[in-house]
């Protein structure tokens, strides 16, 4: 069980710039929870960009590799059978197929990967601050206990709606 | 920021955030009316009678179906290609318009993408039922087996189908799922602690909260299947044109086929997505989010892309012509002259002439009217089907072999229970789960709310009316918005 400061702010801008005026601060922001996704804050809380959209070109590159791999062995290497005559290389046939098992195993792997680097999964306990933050308030939670007076002050001079103490 | 006022608000009556979670929540915790369920036993019922037939068809074999040795090809892959065009709708509109930035997708992209799940499960129950043997369709798979390990073909069409559609399939409820655990968190936090539907949305939504960190990569997730599955929509139905376009039949070794089959494929989708949106926005009261603009908009798509198909079948006959070949041309005129002239004609007339009446705004605008000629272009893409499949093979190269083909009650029932699936489980989704992405729809309210949106709808039409505006429509400063 953990302790946390929680600001409710009801609009977006009104909460991007009370990230901007904690952070100037000095104020330590644990977490920041939005109902829909606010754009500008993952640059006021200087998050990194994610690298979701790199490891979805690596799957997308494994599933080609795969795709043209499978097909060359089948086809021309295990088993050749001679169909009207036709080539047992017939590299435009094997395009489709490459096509899809490279879109398959982009869109798979990265959602997998997704749900992992969130820690998503059925079954997982949802550290909801307030059940408003999936509605329509927007939460900044800080942790750190020495600041929480400072950060109090802060949450009311930036027009929070509410500032509270949860245990999560 | 700057709103033109010609773009009209996509979300109207003044909503709140609140106001959004408690429209979309509404349907999903309140009880469901008696309507629903007495709709839901109908649609369950005719699909339990389309699965009758299919046990009826496992049972005792093909033979029960109107096929003969001529037609050997008919009902069944016209469903399936009928089915799988339905599904192209929605991933254009979650993918396509995502990329293109189009706002209006957002209250509609869900039950689209819903829509696209359903329609690919209808489809990929034909091929499956037209084996005859349906319990060796791992057949399909490229399995090591006990036939010395002879691999599958893969110069086939028929093998890049499998696994055109199986990764459609998959990508598709990716995507759809991706979007909808923000919503079943949602959900999960308006239900009553402890509740039942509270445990059941908190298994679904996997534990989101929607910290900051969760929503970037959200959007990069996004944006990824964006790009991957527009490539992939036109990927999918190009593929399944080869089953026709690699063959050597005239009527069917066309080049054109896989633009054809695309820009029709979306235009039988949008007009799927307009009868159940027209109708769900009625039922479920959503005629704030899913506006005339929408329908508008829909509509508008629904003319360009049936007029791409109008000019396939005109294309079509003049190649017949031009190419000078004896077979080609006389598949051509029989389709339109021959003893399946009517549903050339009936296919001519609902994809291409009855769409035209969308060039009139005041049409557009009116849901009812809309509805009308969407079944219409539903009936159309389902004979455009049947026309290029039946008519291109029932007068083959021996005139002694010449058949006809009508469908037996079997095929018939086969046909109608998909429907029965399909609907039941669209009311299962409206039922079950938010019919309009919640999230996103929050993120354009700021935009496209009617109290935000440039000047309000009503004061931009009553200055227009006393003329205080220009036509000239310049841009106007937002005065609601903050960062004006």
């Amino acid at each position: 069980m953990a302790k946390y400061l929680i600001g409710l702010y009801d609009d977006e801008d009104k909460l991007l710039a009370a990230v901007e005026a904690i952070q100037k601060q000095g104020v330590p922001i644990h977490e920041v929870c939005t109902p829909f996704p606010v754009h500008g804050l993952d640059q006021a809380l200087h998050l990194k960009k994610s690298r979701l959209p790199d490891a979805a070109f690596v799957y997308g590159a494994l599933g080609t590799l795969t795709a043209l791999s499978m097909q060359i062995y089948m086809y021309t290497i295990d088993w050749p059978v001679n169909i009207g005559g036709k080539s047992h290389l017939p590299f435009p046939s094997f395009i489709p197929i490459t096509f899809e098992l490279t879109v398959l195993f982009a869109g798979v792997l990265m959602f997998l990967s997704y749900l992992y680097v969130n820690r998503l999964y059925p079954g997982r306990k949802a550290r909801v601050y307030d059940p408003r933050q999936t509605d329509d308030m927007m939460v900044i939670a800080i942790s750190d206990e020495k600041v929480w007076d400072q950060a109090k002050a802060l949450f009311q001079s930036t027009g929070a709606v509410e500032a509270k103490i949860v245990e999560l | 920021m700057f709103e033109s006022p010609i773009r009209e608000p996509l979300i109207l009556g003044r909503k709140t955030y609140r106001q959004i979670t408690d429209d979309l929540v509404a349907p999903i915790l309140g009880p469901a009316s008696w309507k629903w369920y007495l709709t839901t036993a109908f649609t369950a019922a005719v699909m339990f009678a389309g699965f009758g037939a299919i046990a009826y068809t496992i049972w005792v074999g093909i033979g029960t179906w109107g096929l003969n040795k001529t037609v050997g090809w008919a009902f069944d892959i016209t469903n399936f290609v009928f089915w799988i065009g339905i599904g192209h709708a929605g991933t254009l509109i979650s993918a396509i318009l995502l990329l293109f930035r189009q706002r209006w997708r957002m209250a509609i992209n869900r039950a689209a993408e819903a829509m696209t799940i359903f329609a690919v499960i209808c489809a990929g129950l034909f091929p499956i039922i037209h084996m005859g043997r349906p319990w060796l369709v791992f057949w399909f798979l490229p399995l090591p087996n006990t036939h010395g390990s002879l691999w599958v073909n893969f110069n086939s069409p028929l093998l890049w189908d499998v696994f055109a559609i199986s990764t459609y399939f998959t990508i598709s409820v990716l995507f759809w799922y991706t979007g909808l655990i923000p919503d079943l968190a949602m959900v999960r936090d308006r239900a009553k602690p402890g509740s039942f539907a509270h445990k059941l949305y908190s298994i679904l939504s996997f534990g989101w909260t929607g910290t900051a960190k969760q929503w970037q990569r959200f959007e990069a997730v996004s944006l990824v299947l964006a790009g991957l599955s527009t490539p992939l929509v036109l990927s999918v139905h190009s593929i399944v044109s080869f089953d026709f376009a690699t063959s050597i039949l005239p009527g069917w070794h066309t080049t054109i086929f896989p633009p054809y089959f695309v820009a029709g494929a979306i235009f039988s989708g949008f007009g799927m997505v307009l009868t159940l949106m027209i109708i769900t926005r009625e039922v479920l009261n959503l005629k704030d989010y899913i506006t005339l603009e929408h329908i508008d908009a829909m509509a508008k798509v629904t003319l360009a892309t049936g007029m791409m198909v109008g000019f396939a079948y005109a294309t079509e006959f003049f190649i017949a012509w031009y190419s000078g070949s004896y077979w080609e041309r006389y598949i051509f005129l029989n389709r339109a002259f021959g003893p399946y002239w009517w549903s050339y004609w009936a296919m001519v007339s609902c994809n291409l002439l009855i769409p035209q009446v969308f060039w009139f705004k005041k049409l557009r605008r009116s849901p009812w009217f809309v509805f009308i000629i969407s079944i219409f272009v539903n009936i159309g893409m389902w004979f455009e089907r049947f026309v290029i499949i039946v008519t291109s093979l029932h007068r083959d190269f021996l005139a002694s072999s010449w058949r006809m083909y009508a469908p037996t009650w079997v095929e018939v029932t086969i046909l109608v229970g998909t429907f029965g699936l399909f609907l039941t489980l669209y009311l299962l989704f409206a039922r079950y789960l938010p019919v309009i992405a919640a999230a996103e729809t929050k993120s354009i309210l700021k935009t496209s709310g009617d109290q935000y949106a440039g000047l309000s709808w009503e004061a931009y039409q009553a200055q227009k009316r006393q003329g205080a505006i220009s036509p000239a429509l310049q841009p106007t400063m937002n005065p609601n918005h903050p960062q004006s």
